[in-house]
């Protein structure tokens, strides 16, 4: 990084801040996308913090059905929750078997995540089916209408990020570890990782604070 | 098999839509079938539809807002006419159509005119200003401006096959629930806005990108051109602003779907929520649509006064300070809705002192021109009549601004003209000097000054004689939104505004002249030197039209006004003479990805409104498909040649040698 300093550029400090260092030029690509990715990922969370704002504000309008502590089973949560840890954990093994250029754990941590991510929306399937068939669906309460938003708008992102994640182990195999094909992985390991901190999120408002209340 | 639809969608009955639509459907097939005959398909294809060049993809966002503004114009026509002839009569727009035609005029202006004109000017402008050669994502560039093309054509579908919104161009709940607005009018509009809306937020990503990991060398934060950083701080609000409108249009949706109960008046729900969600977007997204234009203003004014912009600092800070107090005063929308004194009195003091960093701006544009040596060409004729326009408009919101006050004009013609004030007088003004400032570094030719400023004179005087009367009108008690009135005080004021409507429409033929006359004329208006104004910014340090590449060598900048300030060193020191040597460069391969995409995206959005399911299915699996073809194409890049870059850059150099000798003393 260059330091302005030459004579004939003084003009360029009018203010004589002195020592400005020089914007070195446009980044990387790896740096671009990485960044691109991360002000979607915060885009996707302003969307998010409507649907927490719905529930939170909806969360008392039962309208004579069920409050939240009659329907939560706080065991499924618990199963839920700890899937959905543990593959971020996996997802993070996956990035850096990618990193290293290591197909074999690339693979392995990539299918517990697949997997993990499925039990997740298995159990949660089965939460909502269950709801549903009770007679406790959306449209029973406008807290039941906020809370399938809520938790199925993170369920949704979960599928779409299982898609995109045999998506990858698709391009790995077909492309190898080229460099287009770790950016995404990149962008996808960002992605799964910020649904866990999503899912912290509804964890604690809606299946904590609903259990309690 | 096809959902809702079927032939009691086309409405048969109504003349006016229908034979608008025709016009347009031969309209369409005429330039498709002038395209295909005269052999220029492929071209088309190839240089524009898969183009990722920023440049034609601004272009194109400019095309679409043109078309769209003029499609706008007509339901405004329509609606002035109507209060002009329905004084105790019913006029001749029935109030299912009138309602649909007010809904229109305002979701079009706002979504497909005034945001495709902002945008597609930031994305022409900002990486030439940048000093770089394309956008962050080009090819997802691509995918937005085509997204939000399929949001124009289902509004514009929607005048045909079945019918628009009739709930204004918010849709407030619970008029646009399924029990008061059974029709597919509201459905029309929420998927056209949820698809365009994701291509608004595309784009917003890719520019705030942009700006701040793309730069070139010594192009620091506090370097950049006014310019670039309302680009910046517009792109940030549509980063943090748009999501609230998809989530509040899905939450809509999922009511009128799904039985949900979001904002319905059973089982819980809450119409407040409604109102503070959409205006949690709408705030913010009336600055998404004026900082770019506050931009446009300093670059225009502080070329045409031969000066650097006034208190650069200070407008900068001035932005960040909009950018952020945009998010604090959302509730000024609807101080009547009960929320109590305490609140209405934090918000109107929020939504006062928005109006204070407004005000540095207005200043540094009149101390940048003061003392300099000003030419009034078009874009500085826009810009000096915006300041005038938008000073009524800014104290005409600051009144309203007080709560007790806006009790009494809230919901009038008062408020109507307030926001036409500062939409028009502010964001289109902005629009058309942009439009004007730029169209020869696009085109490389210069506009007709005679016929923009008569367009210039027209649209301004127009502006007056619509919008004066409409704020009488307001004061006089008049609600807007109305399709007939029985109040013979109102009726003068409607009248002289429909006057004024046909002055706008003069102003609009003007500038359709200025283009045919400037297209026909172009080798006398040709800008050789890449430079027309004597430009002070880094899109003029090139040629017009730039190269697919933009610039043969990422310029090094060393101060504010970067072109300026080369220009006089090249004057001094002749540095234009050593260049080192050319290089390949690569660039984005085109990709037919953002057509595609909104091709499927445009069946799924009509299955969705017809309720079509199969095709929905079909829509989402092609739009994942193109997706994933992207996903596994092999060269997404491809290179030019070092020689082609030098013979390229020499023709622009040798025209601009003799400018050099010219210009560039202070």
């Amino acid at each position: 990084m260059a330091m302005t300093a030459t004579a004939g550029h003084a003009h360029a400090d009018p203010h004589h801040i002195g020592l400005v260092i020089e914007h070195p030029g446009p980044a990387s690509k790896r740096i671009v996308t990485a960044y691109g990715f991360w002000i979607f990922l915060l885009s996707d969370i302003v969307m998010f913090s409507c649907f927490f704002a719905a529930y939170a504000v909806l969360s008392g309008q039962t309208a004579g059905g069920p409050k939240g502590s009659e329907i939560f089973e706080q065991r499924n949560v618990a199963i839920e929750t700890v899937c959905l840890l543990l593959s971020s954990f996996t997802c993070g093994m996956a990035s850096i078997a990618a990193d290293v250029r290591n197909r074999f754990w690339f693979y392995l941590g990539m299918t517990v995540t697949c997997v993990l991510g499925l039990i997740f929306l298995v159990i949660e399937f089965r939460e909502f089916a269950d709801l549903v068939a009770r007679g406790y669906g959306p449209s029973r309460s406008a807290f039941l209408t906020a809370f399938f938003s809520l938790v199925g708008c993170h369920g949704l992102h979960v599928s779409a990020g299982v898609l995109w994640l045999l998506t990858m182990m698709a391009q790995v195999f077909a492309k190898g570890f080229r460099a287009d094909v770790l950016r995404r992985m990149m962008c996808f390991a960002l992605f799964w990782h910020a649904l866990d901190i999503v899912w912290v999120g509804v964890f604690s408002v809606v299946y904590l604070l609903g259990s309690a209340a | 098999m096809l959902g809702k639809l079927d032939w009691s969608a086309i409405p048969f009955d109504q003349p006016i839509p229908l034979v608008a639509g025709a016009v347009v459907l031969v309209a369409i097939l005429g330039v498709l079938t002038w395209v295909v005959v005269k052999g220029h398909l492929p071209y088309l294809w190839s240089e524009w539809i898969t183009s990722v060049d920023h440049k034609r993809i601004g272009v194109m966002y400019i095309l679409l807002a043109s078309v769209m503004l003029l499609r706008g114009g007509s339901d405004a026509i329509m609606m002035r006419i109507q209060q002009a002839v329905a004084y105790q009569s019913q006029g001749y727009l029935p109030p299912e159509h009138y309602n649909q035609i007010f809904s229109a005029h305002g979701t079009i202006m706002i979504f497909f005119v005034a945001m495709p004109f902002v945008i597609g000017l930031m994305n022409l402008i900002v990486p030439l200003q940048l000093g770089v050669r394309d956008v962050a994502f080009p090819t997802l560039n691509s995918v937005g401006f085509w997204l939000t093309a399929t949001g124009a054509l289902l509004v514009n579908l929607s005048l045909v096959i079945g019918e628009f919104a009739r709930t204004g161009w918010l849709a407030f709940p619970p008029l646009s629930e399924l029990s008061y607005s059974p029709g597919v009018g509201v459905d029309y509009y929420a998927w056209s806005l949820q698809i365009s809306g994701v291509g608004t937020l595309v784009a917003g990503i890719n520019l705030v990108t942009t700006v701040l990991k793309l730069r070139t060398r010594g192009m620091n934060y506090l370097r950049m051109p006014m310019f670039c950083w309302t680009t910046l701080a517009s792109n940030l609000l549509i980063v943090a602003a748009f999501p609230i409108l998809t989530a509040t249009l899905a939450m809509l949706l999922l009511d009128r779907y799904l039985g949900f109960h979001f904002f319905t008046n059973e089982a819980g729900g809450n119409v407040m929520m409604f109102m503070n969600l959409i205006w949690a977007w709408g705030h913010p997204e009336v600055y998404i649509l004026v900082l770019p234009a506050f931009g446009i203003f300093s670059e225009v004014v502080s070329t045409f006064s031969g000066k650097a912009l006034f208190g650069y600092r200070s407008m900068v800070l001035a932005t960040m300070a909009i950018c952020v107090i945009s998010f604090m005063v959302w509730l000024h929308h609807f101080f009547t809705m009960g929320a109590g004194p305490d609140v209405n009195a934090i918000f109107g003091i929020a939504s006062m002192i928005i109006a204070v960093p407004t005000g540095v701006k207005i200043y540094n544009w009149l101390f940048t021109m003061y003392g300099g040596r000003i030419r009034f060409a078009t874009p500085m004729l826009w810009a000096v009549g915006f300041m005038v326009t938008f000073i009524i408009g800014g104290l005409t919101g600051v009144l309203l601004a007080v709560p007790p006050a806006d009790f009494m004009l809230h919901n009038s013609m008062f408020l109507v003209a307030h926001f036409h004030n500062v939409i028009i007088g502010g964001v289109l003004f902005g629009a058309f000097a942009g439009f004007e400032y730029w169209f020869p570094k696009a085109f490389g030719f210069r506009l007709d000054e005679r016929w923009g400023k008569l367009a210039f004179w027209f649209t301004f005087l127009g502006f007056f004689i619509t919008f004066i009367p409409l704020y009488i009108a307001g004061m006089l008690g008049m609600t807007r939104r109305m399709q007939h009135y029985d109040v013979a005080a109102w009726r003068p004021w409607m009248i002289v505004a429909a006057i004024g409507m046909a002055v706008l429409t003069i102003g609009v033929i003007c500038q359709i002249m200025q283009l045919v006359v400037s297209i026909r004329n172009r080798e006398a208006l040709r800008d050789r030197t890449g430079d027309p104004w004597d430009g002070r910014s880094l899109e003029w340090a090139t040629s017009s039209p730039p190269p697919v590449f933009n610039f043969a060598f990422n310029p090094d900048v060393r101060g504010e006004d970067a072109y300026w300030d080369m220009k006089i060193h090249a004057q001094q020191q002749s540095l234009e003479r050593d260049r080192p040597e050319y290089q390949d460069i690569e660039m984005p391969r085109n990709s037919p990805t953002g057509f595609v995409c909104a091709f499927f995206a445009t069946v799924m959005g009509f299955a969705l409104i017809w309720h079509i399911w199969w095709m929905v299915i079909l829509g989402g699996l092609g739009a994942f498909a193109t997706f994933v073809v992207f996903a596994w194409r092999d060269h997404d890049e491809y290179v030019i040649p070092a020689e082609e870059v030098a013979a390229i850059d020499r023709i622009n150099l040798e025209e601009r040698r003799s400018l050099v000798s010219m210009a560039g003393t202070v």
